[in-house]
Order: C-alpha cells, then structure tokens, then sequence
C-alpha cells in the first residue's frame, strides 16, 4: 500500500523551512474559519449601520432637528453617522478579541498547536490582530459604502473616516486581546462588554456631543479610545477637520495600539509558556 | 534567526539528550532532574501514572516549555535558543487534541501546514496523503466537532506529520480510546517507526509500552525510576509469571500466611494477591496440597504493571 506519508524524504530540500509561516499562517487560519460565517457576517455588517442610522438617524433626528435644529446646525443623522461608524469599529474589535483568544487558549486551545510549530507567540498575536484589520476594513468599509449612499458623506475626505475608524478599531482590539489573554473564564468577557463597550459607546459622543455630559464625566470620554475615534471620523465626514486635532487624535489611538500589542504579547506569553 | 543545518543523524549520536532535567511549578517540581537519550529511529516510551511528570516532559522535549534546570539538546540544538528550527522537524500529539473543531478534517491539516510555511499547493497534497494514510479520506471534508474520539486522534496525527518530521512526540496518543480504534492507531505509529521516524510516547498503558516501545523508563513523581527495554524491564524487575489470587474478603493481607513461601514474592492489592513465581502452576498445585481455596486462581506472564508495582508500591491504573 502506497501510504509512505514521505517522511523519509525528511532532511532533504522538501524539508519545511526552519522559520516557519509566520504570522500570516495564523492570519490565514482565523480568516479559513471565518469563510464559514462570512456570508452572515456581511449580512449583518450591513443591515446594522443601515438599521441605526434608520432609527436613530432619521427617528431620533426628526425629533432633534425639530427641537433644536440639528446638533451645531448639523442634522442629526449626519451627526450620528460617523459616530456609528466608528462604535461599529469599536464593537467588531471586542467581538473578535475577547471569547475568540479564551477559546484559542482554553476551550479549543489551538494556541497551543500553533506554539508547537515554529510559530512563536509574536507570531501568534500579530496573526490574530491582523485578522481583525481584515475584519474592521470589511466591516468598516460597508457601514462607510452605505452612509455615503444615503448621502451621509459630506465631504471627500470622509473617505479618510475609514482608516482612521479602523485604527481606532485596532488601537481597542490590542487592548481587548491583552485583557482577555489573561482571563481564565468568559465571565471577564461579560464584565467588559458590560461595563466598558456598553457605557463606552453611550458615553463617548457617538449619539450625543460630550460636552453633554457632566463636567467630570468629559474627561472620562476623553481618555476612550472610541471618542477620538468618533471626533476624528465625525470632522472627516463633515468635512470640519483641522490637522492639528486630527493628528492629536491619530497618535492618541497609535498609542493605545503599540502598547496593546506589546501588552498582549506578554500576557500571552506569560500564560502560554510555563 | 538563521536556519542552521541540522546535524545529519549520526545514529551513534543520540536524537534527544536530556540531563539533569527539572520542571518546577511555584515550589512544585513535577520534573526532577531526569536523565533521557532518545536514539534515532527508536521508538521510545514515558510510562508513569497521573501526574508522574510525563507531559510537562514532553512539553520541555516540544521547546515549548522551557526547562527549569539542567541541559536538553534535541537533534544537537538547544530549545532556548533554536526554538523555532527544532519545532519545524517535530511532530507533536499532544495529549488533548488541539484540533480546530470548527473547521473540516482538511483545513485543519491544511492551516497547520501552513504553521511551517509550506506553500498551498504542497500542503494539500500532503494533505490528501495523510488523509488517506490516517483512514479519513472519506472525511476529508466533515467538520472535525462530530467525529469520534478516535478519528480526531487519528487527525490530530496525521495534522502533526504535516512537517514530515523527523521525531513524532505522541502525549498519551490512545487514552480514552475504545480497543479497536487503539489498535488501528498502534498500526499506523508501526508504520511511521518502519520509515524512520523516531517516536517519542508517553502512556499508562502497559500494554501500549509492551506493543510499542523498543525502550522505555518508568517515571514516578517527576523521576525515572526504571529504564530499559520492556523486556529487559521484566525480567530485571519481576518474575517470569505471575499467579493471582482472588479470596471472598475485603482484606487480602489475611491470607498471607497461607501462602506464604509459596512464591518468591507477594503483593497485597485490594482485591486480589499477586504471587511472583517462575512457575506459576507448581504454586498452584502447592497452594492446593495446603488446602488453600481462593475463589478464582490465574496464572499469567508478568507485565511492565507488575514491574511497576513492584518499583513503586502502587498500580499503574487505578
Ligand atoms: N502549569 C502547571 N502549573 C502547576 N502545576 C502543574 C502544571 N502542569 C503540570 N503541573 C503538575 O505537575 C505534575 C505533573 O504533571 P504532568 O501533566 O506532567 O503529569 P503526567 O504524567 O502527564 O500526568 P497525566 O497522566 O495525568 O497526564 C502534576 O502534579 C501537575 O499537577
Ligand atoms: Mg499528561
């Protein structure tokens, strides 16, 4: 029976390369199994922004307009669209960051397989933090596509609010994945959606300017990843951006994404080589 | 880190060389300080019970947990510092399968492949390879959740020889399989052996030790206590049969006097006796002059088990 595997042939040319895949062969794994879902994924990543700016853009809008004019002689729709859009962000990084790596290191545990292969924990994160920028880009893109067939896209460089909600997208899934990379159980997951994502993107000037908030609350929204996010995207779309905010709020996420990663690859590996 | 040559495989030179070697935990050391060499081409056997320190020796030996103390050389290189290039030439079962549930029995193979950097196109058509060599073919395209315990285990094999490596590190490869599925995966470990890979396994299963390996050591909290070849082991540490003794009581010990002298050593398990005797019927028609009538009376070949009690007091599986 012809089922020599080839493992003679071990040691010659054929042989696989000592560095391995790297992180683009963890990249290429996440994506292997999200081909399964993607149909649905795309679905949804469409009808959402369309379903929020619907009943809040229009609905709450009708009733904000009418009061008071729009939000700074903004209608509210156009106001709320990039907000959205970069909550929208801020959600698909949570959700690709949190029960995803507890299931990769504890459920199904196939961090564990990839460390048995010339992968290294850097490769692992990397891999996994690129998949979530194809994810954001997709994600983002679509919520971005629609807006601006609804004529929500003021300006040209709304198309600017793409990359600069997917870095905010990024900047929050770094330091998702670090928090979740240590957790030992889902429950941490509850608590940060609870407690972070959930007050995050009422809090953060998505629906309502912050200026809304009680004065000690403000800096609060200031220190979110999601506020400069959506301040960032809101004058891009407007078309109200000056450089220096921008810039401000460009490092600010840059920041929160460089120490993610690194945190996240020593939570990780403090937790996976023992 | 440049890929250095490996050495070439002098078969004097041993594949894995451990000295010394120490895993502790906090104050625990589950590790303590053993000596190994695996030579190549042999299939070499960790057989211990719960928590003798077999995994996190075979982790140490996967360079993916570092070693507490003393040296590890695998194929002459040092995990801390050759990580990477001495994993793309192991293969590595672990003893719960890692396998991606979520997707197909081939996408798994296939991710995994491209773990090493293997292009597209050549880690399907090892794919198919392994497929067809794990008995799976059918299942090519089944999503890996619904299978049996023993298909995944069979995938999780032939996942690891994806690299075609050189040493094939199996963690408990048949626990919690039903006979038949154990034997189908003792075939194809066989097979591997007969075209050069060098397996390393741990077991506690004595009869997995017995079928498969050349050459093992018997490991107790963290230590090796016995080492040899199965055979040589048998004979070294116990008789050349072996004659059970069933009694209707709770206590066994009651009925060492009775046979005492009898055999040449006695052991006390809860439900039955064990009599260590080069000849086990001639202690059976002796116990029968005394008169002695237990309720059932057998007489077999010693087992690595046997050896096992006898190094350590305690049975292997309990
Ligand atoms: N990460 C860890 N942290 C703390 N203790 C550990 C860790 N891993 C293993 N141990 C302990 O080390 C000892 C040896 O464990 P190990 O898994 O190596 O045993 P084993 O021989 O493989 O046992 P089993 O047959 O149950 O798989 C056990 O007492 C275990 O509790
Ligand atoms: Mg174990």
């Amino acid at each position: 029976m012809a089922t020599d595997v080839g493992t003679r042939t071990a040691g010659t040319s054929r042989a696989a390369p000592a560095r391995g895949g790297g992180w683009r062969s963890v990249t290429e794994h996440w994506l292997t199994q999200y081909r399964r879902v993607w149909v649905g994924s795309a679905i949804s990543s469409f009808l959402t922004p369309l379903l929020y700016l619907a009943g809040m853009g229009y609905g709450l809008g009708a009733l904000v307009d009418g009061a008071s004019g729009g939000i700074d002689g903004v209608p509210y729709v156009l106001f709320v669209a990039p907000g959205v859009l970069a909550a929208t962000a801020m959600q698909v990084a949570a959700g690709e960051t949190t029960f995803s790596v507890i299931g990769a290191i504890k459920w199904q545990r196939f961090y564990e397989g990839m460390l048995a292969t010339p992968l290294g924990v850097r490769d692992v994160v990397r891999g996994h933090m690129a998949y979530v920028l194809v994810r954001l880009v997709v994600a983002c893109g679509i919520f971005l596509a629609v807006a601006a067939l609804l004529g929500l896209v003021r300006s040209p460089w709304g198309l600017l609010a793409l990359p600069v909600a997917v870095l905010g997208g990024m900047a929050f899934a770094a330091c998702c994945y670090a928090y979740s990379a240590g957790l030992s159980n889902d429950q941490g997951v509850t608590l940060l959606f609870r407690f972070v994502v959930m007050p995050m993107q009422l809090f953060a000037g998505t629906f309502f300017p912050i200026e809304q908030l009680p004065g000690w609350l403000q800096p609060v929204a200031w220190v979110t990843p999601l506020w400069h996010a959506v301040d960032a995207c809101r004058d891009l779309v407007l078309g109200t951006v000056t450089p220096g905010p921008l810039l401000g709020h460009l490092a600010y996420l840059g920041v929160w994404l460089v120490v993610g990663l690194l945190l996240s690859e020593r939570v990780l590996r403090r937790r996976m080589v023992i | 880190m440049a890929a250095e040559p490996l050495p070439a495989g002098d078969p004097a030179e041993p594949l894995i060389s451990a000295r010394g070697l120490v895993k502790t935990f906090g104050d625990f050391t589950a590790v303590d300080a053993i000596d190994v060499d695996v030579r190549p081409g042999e299939a070499f056997g960790f057989l211990g019970p719960n928590g003798a320190g077999k995994s996190s020796t075979m982790k140490m030996i996967g360079c993916v947990s570092p070693p507490s103390a003393g040296s590890l050389r695998i194929m002459g290189l040092d995990p801390a510092t050759h990580g990477p290039a001495i994993r793309a030439r192991l293969g590595v079962v672990p003893q719960r399968d890692t396998l991606d549930e979520e997707l197909t029995v081939e996408e798994n193979i296939w991710v995994y492949g491209r773990y090493f950097g293997l292009s597209r196109s050549e880690v399907r058509r090892r794919a198919a390879e392994l497929l067809e060599f794990a008995q799976l073919a059918e299942r090519s395209r089944s999503v890996v959740e619904p299978l049996s315990g023993g298909m995944k285990r069979r995938l999780t094999i032939a996942r690891a020889l994806v690299n075609q490596p050189r040493i094939l590190l199996l963690d408990e490869p048949t626990t919690g399989l039903d006979p038949q599925a154990r034997h189908v995966l003792w075939d194809r470990l066989f097979r591997l052996k007969r075209e050069g890979v060098t397996l390393v396994l741990t077991t506690h299963y004595m009869d997995e030790a017995e079928q498969l390996c050349d050459r093992l050591v018997v490991m107790d909290h963290g230590r090796i206590v016995a080492e040899g070849s199965p055979r040589s082991l048998i004979e070294e540490h116990s008789t050349r049969e072996v004659l059970e003794l069933r009694f209707d009581s709770d206590d066994h010990r009651e009925h060492l006097a009775a046979v005492d002298g009898v055999a040449d050593r006695v052991e006390v398990l809860p439900d039955r006796l064990l009599l260590y005797t080069a000849d086990g019927e001639s202690a059976q028609a002796e116990l029968g002059r005394r008169g002695v009538e237990p309720l059932s009376s057998l007489v077999r070949r010693s087992t690595l088990e046997d050896v096992f009690l006898h190094l350590t007091g305690r049975t292997l599986v309990d």
